[in-house]
């Protein structure tokens, strides 16, 4: 019963995800807020579900010629370092809290999608009134 | 050669990307579209596919660092990943036949409201 409800969650994020919305950030609000899973594991399960998922993509990017490496470790180094210095930190923090700092999160990339998507909506309207 | 000033731009965006993903456990590919589109010059569909090889290693790194602290469980990651593969294949294709913009401004109403949630 417990597989089935994660298998569920899982498409849930996977579909999301899949769409572009959300960028792997959905899964973590279904797991903790409709199926009870701490906050730690949540983040845990949800950079591990991501791997396989993206070994995928790339392969299919990769054949379709739409990777450009140029310059991208200027980030990926700095990323990977801030990333563990990141994870580390957050063990020591609580369960409630990580949350509630998800949350604050959520809600700043949530207003953030929400003005791209307005801003993609208004052209097309403006070519319409045109016509 | 890119110029010095997107060099330490691309770095110092690295930087935010890296402590997000650590942090929060992923979302940092939000962080890095837009910035390989301004900073990096690259076309949309190519800063998605190229954000994915800058997440891949990072997500790896902190995955690492959430596994050694304990946080593994085998049946959720089993599930979890199964829904995955299979939605994200669903969703990819669900892309086509709805309007991006009107899905995004939805959804985002949809996280607002979680994010509320999960503060109070």
């Amino acid at each position: 019963m417990r597989f089935l409800v994660y298998l569920i969650a899982g498409i849930a994020g996977g579909v999301l995800g899949g769409m572009g919305m959300g960028g792997g950030t959905v899964l973590i609000p279904i797991l903790t807020v409709f199926c009870g899973v701490p906050q730690h594991l949540a983040q845990s399960v949800n950079l591990l579900s991501f791997l396989p998922m993206a070994a995928i993509s790339l392969r299919i990017h990769k054949n379709n010629g739409l990777l450009d490496t140029k310059g991208i470790l200027w980030m990926i180094l700095p990323a990977t370092v801030l990333s563990v210095l990141g994870g580390v930190f957050v063990q020591n923090i609580s369960g409630g809290a990580l949350r509630a700092g998800f949350g604050v999160f959520l809600c700043v990339l949530s207003l953030y999608q929400f003005a791209t998507g307005i801003r993609s909506m208004l052209p097309k309207r403006k070519k319409a009134a045109d016509n | 050669m890119l110029p010095l000033k997107n060099k330490f731009a691309l770095a110092a965006a690295g930087c935010a990307t890296g402590a997000v993903n650590g942090i929060f456990g992923g979302g940092g590919g939000m962080i890095v579209v837009p910035l390989l589109t301004a900073v990096g010059k690259k076309p949309p569909l190519v800063a998605h596919a190229t954000a994915i090889l800058v997440i891949l290693p990072v997500s790896l790194a902190s995955a690492v660092v959430y596994l050694w602290s304990g946080q593994f469980d085998a049946e959720l990651f089993i599930a979890v990943s199964l829904g995955v593969l299979a939605g994200g294949g669903a969703g990819a294709k669900l892309l086509g036949s709805i309007t991006p913009a009107a899905a995004t401004v939805i959804f985002a109403a949809v996280m607002f409201a979680a994010g509320i949630k999960m503060i109070v």
